[in-house]
């Protein structure tokens, strides 16, 4: 069993956990992930390890409430148990000193942005950020972000917070002016496609974070499988993370659908 | 055994006695017990409901009278573990229960399950005098082995192991499949501290994961999983090791040997146009959600795909696993698409009759080359090559070969892929100087040695997919070569 330690709110809909789990939290490096499974007969869901505290035994994953088992970790307060954490899973983040580093991240999923890019602010490079949200309250972990980059870029959709506009615009006027070494995108899929397009006219080396389907984390089910340059990979075991500009962005984004209609029954069935 | 062992045991007085109790005659006259089963309109509604209901005392005797004890018997050397086969018989026979559960479990760590898994129409009773001599059906040895089995543990008469003195030697179990959980319990008899480590949230291997409850019901495998506890193993779940740690790190906190039984969990697909479109998932993720996550209970949180015709491509055991389980989720078509003809087929010929039961449709001879979907991206029909026998290959069955131009298509909204496992990956990629072999398996020699001096290695990880039974031989067999290792460096 795993302990929630401390719960914070991020945003009217994002939620922080912290969460016992002293193995993961030792062997833990930017760009893993954990499953967990809140009680019996829960459902295995994939989240992002966002940070952890090897000292305190603690990860912590940022989560938004929507989806039938993100709402019901949203509503677990400090002192609850979550049943089963396994971790830490995917391959690590290649982190080096490659000159410049361009950061792009978009929505929730600057949350699996941060530590990859707080890595490579550590090994020396100069970290160029770019985050974006649909709206203001969907715009989470700015200011840690601001804290680890050398230039930061905010934008919103709607204009409700930093600059108003669409994300591939601000990134060509960076490129323009800074010799970028490199790249890693992470957001909804075709946030990531749209980066992946202009960093390939760029010739960038560019890596996309992907969040499939999954079921067990560990090879298994080929639940999360992609294709990349035309062969396919397991998400859980050869990523997360994949060269952008090989991956099938649009079988994925099919594939992320697949069970769109079951989890709609299933969160009808929650509210 | 040797033959001079079995020959003694084989000319104690009771078993003499037994032998003549009944003419020979009087025994072949006896036809084969039939195993009751649950009413087909009963059982398809339920992953849960076991399809075999188990023989009662009277028919399991019955069954017992039919085997002749022959003095040179076929059906031991038909068992890959040469079960003492006809010795437990002989003791239900004259109605020593316990001693005939204990006949078993000296040989097989799990009775109750390979009484329920194994191919027996292709082991031991293929090898029954009954079949090879008599032209009639062999003795129902599996039947008769889950009957003792599940009397020893219903009785509340358990065997309790002896345990030899506690030696403190720390040895850690990769995998909780059938072959891990053997070799556990051995090491644990013979006074190791003994840790199974898993990755997933259960117990089990494959028994849990893959094998659904309406053949191998999950309190079978518990109470097998309790008197592992019972024996002081402890086991940690949601450990992948190489992963969460590596061997070097359990090496340093204090593990002395390791048996690694990772197995073969790594599905393949065809690489055909089409199979990653929605719909289209491996026999382990669909069997998966169900078994270990409850996605046929409406309550749970997993979602499982349904649908009106469902297809599964392959033909063994998981095949028809995942074909029945489709069936219990309401398919009004479950339909298996396999290359060769039934005769190759390589499941269980109990589940193919119980499938055949079921209204399961066999579309044979046929082999997927495409999928077509709808355009939300959702699989609706399968094209399929039509094939026909050719020459033997090197397994000797017959060689599917195309039918020139003749494609057939089949409607369907759900595909589950079944064609087989790789070995799992994580153990041979973390660990350096593990030898393998060019498909991936871990190298042993005799004694399920590997090339590292303190790793041993087998079941499905050293073979690839192969059963339940050898998977537990393994077990025991490296059990016993680790105790050996370490009496020898005293
Ligand atoms: C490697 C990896 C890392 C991940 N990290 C994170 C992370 O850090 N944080 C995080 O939050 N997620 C993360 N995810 C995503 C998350 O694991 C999946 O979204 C998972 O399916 C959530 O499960 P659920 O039961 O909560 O949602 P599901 O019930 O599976 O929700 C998905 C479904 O919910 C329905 N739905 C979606 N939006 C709405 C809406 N607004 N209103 C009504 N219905 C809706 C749709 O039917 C959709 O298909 C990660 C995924 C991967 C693979
Ligand atoms: C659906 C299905 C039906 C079958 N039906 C039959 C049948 O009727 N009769 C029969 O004889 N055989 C059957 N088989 C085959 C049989 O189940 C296998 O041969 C047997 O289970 C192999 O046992 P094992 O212990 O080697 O591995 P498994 O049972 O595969 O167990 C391996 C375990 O190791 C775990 N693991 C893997 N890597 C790691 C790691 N790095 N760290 C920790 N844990 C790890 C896995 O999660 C898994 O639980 C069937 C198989 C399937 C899939
Ligand atoms: S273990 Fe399997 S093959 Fe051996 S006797 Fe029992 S049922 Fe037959
Ligand atoms: S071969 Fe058949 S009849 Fe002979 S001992 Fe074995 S089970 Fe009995
Ligand atoms: S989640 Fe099962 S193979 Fe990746």
């Amino acid at each position: 069993m795993n302990k929630i330690v401390s719960k914070e709110q991020l945003s009217s809909c994002v939620y922080k956990l912290e969460i016992e789990a002293p193995i993961v939290a030792k062997a833990q490096k930017p760009g893993n992930f954990v499953i967990l499974r809140i009680k019996e007969k829960g459902e295995r869901v994939p989240f992002t390890i966002v940070e952890s505290n090897p000292s305190k035994g603690t990860i912590s994953i940022v989560i938004r409430n929507m989806g039938v088992t993100r709402t019901k970790l949203c509503n677990l307060n400090v002192g609850d148990e979550i049943k089963d954490i396994l971790g830490p899973l995917g391959r690590r983040s290649e982190i080096s000193n490659k000159g410049t580093f361009l950061a792009c991240g978009n929505g929730i999923r600057i949350a699996a942005l941060l530590p990859i890019a707080r890595a490579m602010k550590e090994a020396g490079n100069k970290v160029i950020t770019i985050i974006s949200a649909k709206t203001k309250d969907l715009l989470i972990l700015e200011d840690e972000m601001r804290e680890i980059s050398d230039e930061i870029h905010v934008l919103t959709e709607d204009g409700t917070h930093g600059e108003k506009g669409n994300f591939t615009d601000p990134m060509r006027k960076v490129i323009e002016k800074e010799n970028i070494d490199y790249c890693m995108t992470i957001g909804p899929v075709d946030m990531m496609r749209d980066c992946a397009k202009v960093t390939k006219e760029y010739n960038i080396p560019t890596r996309a974070s992907l969040y499939s389907i999954m079921v067990d984390g560990t090879g298994m089910c080929g639940a999360c499988r992609v294709s990349v340059n035309g062969r396919t990979k397991f998400t859980c075991v050869d990523g997360p993370e994949f060269d952008a500009h090989a991956i099938d962005f649009d079988g994925l984004l099919l594939r992320i659908d697949g069970y769109r209609n079951e989890e709609s029954k299933k969160l009808q069935h929650l509210k | 055994m040797t033959k001079e062992e079995y020959k003694e045991i084989y000319n104690q007085e009771w078993r003499k006695e037994i032998r003549k109790s009944v003419s020979p005659k009087e025994r072949m006259a006896i036809p084969r017990v039939v195993m009751p089963t649950v009413p087909v309109e009963e059982r398809i509604h339920s992953q849960r409901i076991e399809v075999n209901k188990g023989l009662s005392l009277e028919a399991a005797q019955l069954e017992a009278k039919r085997c002749l004890d022959c003095a040179d018997p076929g059906c031991m050397k038909g068992c890959p573990v040469g079960m003492h086969i006809p010795t437990f018989i002989k003791n239900l026979e004259r109605g020593n229960l316990l001693e005939a559960a204990k006949t078993a479990k000296s040989i097989s760590a799990l009775p109750a399950v390979c009484g329920r898994v194994c191919p027996q129409e292709k082991q031991c009773e293929a090898q029954c005098i009954y079949h090879l001599k008599l032209n009639k059906p062999a003795v129902s040895i599996g039947n008769i082995e889950r009957f003792i089995a599940d009397w020893e543990r219903e009785s509340g008469n358990a065997i309790i192991p002896e345990i030899t003195e506690k030696n403190g030697i720390k040895i850690a179990i990769i995998g909780s499949g059938p072959s891990g959980l053997a070799c556990a319990g051995d090491l644990a008899k013979l006074g190791y501290d003994v840790t199974v480590f898993e990755a997933l949230h259960e117990i089990g291997g494959v028994l849990k994961y893959g094998i659904p409850e309406f053949c191998l019901p999950n309190y079978v495998v518990d109470a097998e999983i309790d008197n592992l506890k019972a024996l002081g193993i402890k086991f940690v779940p949601n450990f992948v090791v190489g992963v969460t740690a590596t061997i070097d790190e359990l090496r340093e906190e204090g593990f002395k040997a390791f048996y690694v039984a990772t197995g073969a969990g790594v599905p393949k697909f065809m690489n055909i146009p089409g199979e990653n479109y929605n719909g289209i998932l491996s026999a382990n993720e669909y069997l998966m959600r169900i078994n270990l996550m409850d996605a046929d209970d409406e309550n749970a949180d997993t979602p499982i795909l349904t649908g009106k015709n469902v297809v599964v491509v392959g033909g063994g055991n998981t095949a028809i696993d995942a074909v029945r389980a489709a069936k219990r989720l309401g398919a009004e078509r479950s339909i298996i698409v396999y290359r060769r003809s039934m005769d190759e087929m390589p499941a269980r010929l109990e589940e193919i009759h119980h499938s055949q039961d079921e209204g399961i449709e066999f579309y044979n001879l046929a082999n997927p080359i495409e999928y077509l979907a709808d355009e939300t991206g959702r699989v609706n029909k399968v094209r399929v090559q039509m094939m026909e026998l050719g020459e033997p290959d090197e397994s000797g069955r017959r060689r599917p070969v195309a039918i020139e131009g003749n494609i057939e298509e089949i409607d369907c909204s759900v595909v589950v892929v079944a064609i087989g496992v790789d070995p799992n990956p994580i153990i041979p990629n973390s660990v350096e100087g593990l030898k393998t072999s060019d498909w991936g398996t871990i190298e042993v020699d005799d004694e399920k040695h590997s090339s590292v001096d303190d790793i041993f290695a087998g079941g499905d990880i050293v073979r690839g997919a192969a059963t339940v039974i050898l998977a537990m031989g393994d077990g025991r067999e490296a059990a016993a070569n680790i105790d050996k290792k370490f009496k020898s460096e005293k």
